[in-house]
């Protein structure tokens, strides 16, 4: 018997269009559903995106390097020795965009008003401006120029609880390698501004070799901080690094910041979440339709047997009518989700709630991220469903000739 | 040689308590070539006599013999296999697919076998013209009469040329002329072919074309007719 497969989807195409109502509902909800798992995911991981860039922004980087008591104690004795050539030749790897090196110390900052406690930050500016916020924060005065350019930098909030401006001098106090305080002037050379005021209230910025001399801490630096290509893939050159620096603890940013390394965790939960409420939603809808549908023409399916049909094709009829109307659907979805994300590639401006989205630790400018394998996940959760749910009926329908029905009018 | 062989044939339906005997030892041999006319009362057991044959419903005990096979035990893919090749079938309601033009219709079955596109075509036309459809192959089943509509399902029966042809009050919707039109062109077929042709029907006029009149009481032959 030669497979009848045109006039199976002639059949199959024309059956469709014969409850057109019931056809187009079930399209809706199949392109709604698939648009639904598409756009949100795509905006919950420009969420997270957005929150894990920003705190990679803020002087995270990728990776870490420092000595190994340095997280529990970050004080100046846990200091390492800048890179050796072995360490310098692997940083400059081409996988690595950028790297730098930093001092990092606890500190206290007075004006002639008020005193806070900050991070005092040495920076090596020239390099710092590829890993973090900072050069594209400046919005009074001007970036420190280079390693030992001798002013300060701080944040516009901190300035405002210091009482104190661009131009002024602030004192900055912490103990040097000796576990002696020292303190030291700075001339305030430059303000910036962050998404968020705790980042305007936690640094003090100064150039990298002012730092040491201020520390006495020679050459030494408390981290290293690089940043590849991507965030997420970052187990093999973790290896790779500590292998050149086997006494050094070699750390990636979601281990030096678990609760933003979390994240992505709970955005894959919330995302599975989302994707079972759709997948619900559709079930109720889409399942019981499909499954009419096959249910109403059992006696139409028995006549294609009783006319010599093989079983097997008739499932072939009812998949290829299900196929159709599940393509045209994800087609549907799919473009409805590329028309609803196109318009929002360069961020939405979330600011109205800005507010309460800059405590979670966001930007208020959200940028939807589509990644291929949350479109190919909507579309198979579909496909898989609708064959599933139209599939069993038929199955049923294959195996039962409605003799009566048919010869007994 | 038989075409349709049939040996202490029973069919008891349940229903509830009730136990109907829609047929109880039937024996009978159809020739090959032969044009059998199946009547008695509603509710006598020829519907039941035509599905058994055609493999359609499975007897409760007996055997059944059909061009040259058993077919009581057969599996429902073998069953619609024997149904594609040799035979034929009109039910007591026109049963066409409602997406189907009647051409669409007639053509089915023949593309089912493998018939190619052209040949099928040019049967498929030449057979609703011959059952007096001219001009109306291109109309859904909604949009013919029931007469027509019976005419399609005849023709679908037939196009294919089968051995055996299974028809279950075929002319029951049809005006005398039209019945008279269809049963010369079963006797034709018939003659020519010697496709063997088993109906049921209520209507004498048939019935005056049979070669071979069978008669059922309540699931029993109860008269066997030779009319040559
Ligand atoms: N599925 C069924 N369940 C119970 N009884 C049935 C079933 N199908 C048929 N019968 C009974 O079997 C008997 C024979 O029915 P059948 O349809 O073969 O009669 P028939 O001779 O074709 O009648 P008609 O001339 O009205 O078409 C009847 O008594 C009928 O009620
Ligand atoms: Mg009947």
């Amino acid at each position: 018997m030669q497979t009848p497969f045109l006039m199976l989807s002639t059949i199959a195409w024309r059956n469709l269009w014969r409850n057109y109502r019931r056809t187009l509902i079930m399209l809706l909800a199949i392109s709604v559903g698939v648009w639904a798992m598409i756009w949100m995911t795509a905006l919950m991981r420009g969420m997270v995106d957005q929150m894990i860039k920003g705190s990679i922004n803020n002087l995270l980087g990728h990776i870490q390097i420092h000595a190994p008591a340095y997280r529990d104690d970050p004080s100046i004795v846990n200091s390492i020795e800048p890179p050796g050539p072995e360490l310098t030749d692997s940083l400059n790897r081409p996988l690595i965009k950028a790297w730098t090196s930093r001092i990092r110390v606890p500190a206290v900052i007075s004006s002639e008003r008020e005193s806070r406690g900050v991070t005092l930050v040495g920076i090596d500016p020239a390099a710092e401006a590829a890993l973090s916020f900072l050069s594209e924060s400046i919005t009074q005065g001007s970036n420190l120029a280079s390693a030992d350019a001798p002013g300060v930098v701080i944040g516009r909030k901190l300035a405002e609880r210091l009482e104190t401006r661009l131009g002024k001098r602030i004192v900055l106090v912490s103990q040097d390698s000796d576990n002696t305080v020292v303190d030291r002037g700075f001339r305030i050379t430059g303000i910036f501004e962050a998404e968020l005021q705790t980042t305007e209230l936690a640094y003090a910025f100064v150039g990298r070799d002012r730092a040491q001399e201020f520390l006495n801490m020679a050459d030494q630096v408390s981290e290293i901080s690089l940043i590849s290509d991507d965030y997420r893939n970052l187990t093999h050159l973790l290896e790779n690094i500590q292998a050149t620096a086997p006494d050094l603890e070699v750390i990636s940013w979601d281990q030096v910041d678990p609760y933003t390394g979390s994240m992505l965790a709970v955005m894959d939960g919330f995302i599975l979440v989302w994707i079972i409420v759709v997948f619900l939603a559709l079930s109720f809808g889409l399942v019981n339709t499909l499954a009419m549908a096959v249910f109403e023409r059992k006696r139409e399916l028995g006549l294609l047997q009783a006319l010599g049909m093989q079983p097997g094709y008739i499932l072939l009829q009812v998949l290829i009518e299900s196929v159709i109307l599940l393509l045209l659907g994800l087609l549907a979805g799919n473009l409805l989700a590329w028309l609803s994300i196109v318009p929002i590639q360069d961020g939405i401006d979330l600011s109205a709630i800005g507010e309460g989205l800059e405590l979670a630790g966001m930007s208020s400018i959200l940028y939807p991220v589509v990644e291929f394998s949350d479109i190919a996940r909507a579309n198979l959760v579909v496909i898989v469903l609708g064959i599933l749910a139209s599939l069993l009926p038929a199955l049923r329908a294959a195996r039962h000739v409605p003799v009566d029905a048919i010869t007994r009018p | 040689m038989y075409s349709v062989s049939c040996r202490r044939l029973c069919k008891t339906f349940q229903q509830g308590e009730l136990a109907v005997h829609a047929l109880a030892d039937v024996d009978l041999d159809i020739d090959a070539g032969g044009f059998v006319c199946l009547f008695g009362p509603s509710g006598s057991g020829k519907t039941t006599l035509l599905n058994m044959i055609g493999g359609l419903d499975t007897p409760s005990s007996g055997e059944i013999t059909v061009a040259g096979q058993r077919i009581d035990q057969m599996k429902r893919a073998e069953l619609a296999r024997l149904r594609l090749k040799h035979l034929g079938f009109v039910f007591q309601s026109y049963n066409l697919i409602p997406v189907l033009s009647a051409r669409e219709n007639v053509e089915f079955v023949a593309q089912m076998q493998g018939m190619g596109a052209q040949q099928r075509k040019h049967k498929a036309l030449t057979i609703l013209a011959e059952v007096g459809l001219q001009g109306l192959e291109d109309r859904r089943p909604a949009e013919l009469s029931g007469g027509q509509q019976q005419r399609v399902a005849v023709a679908r029966a037939i196009v294919s040329g089968p051995e055996l042809v299974l028809a279950d009050e075929p002319t029951a919707n049809l005006d005398s002329a039209t019945a008279e039109i269809l049963m010369k062109l079963f006797v034709q077929l018939n003659q020519q072919h010697q496709t063997t042709f088993v109906l049921s029907t209520h209507d004498n006029l048939i019935m005056n074309y049979a070669r071979r009149l069978i008669k059922l009481r309540d699931g029993r032959i109860v008269e066997d007719i030779d009319q040559t």
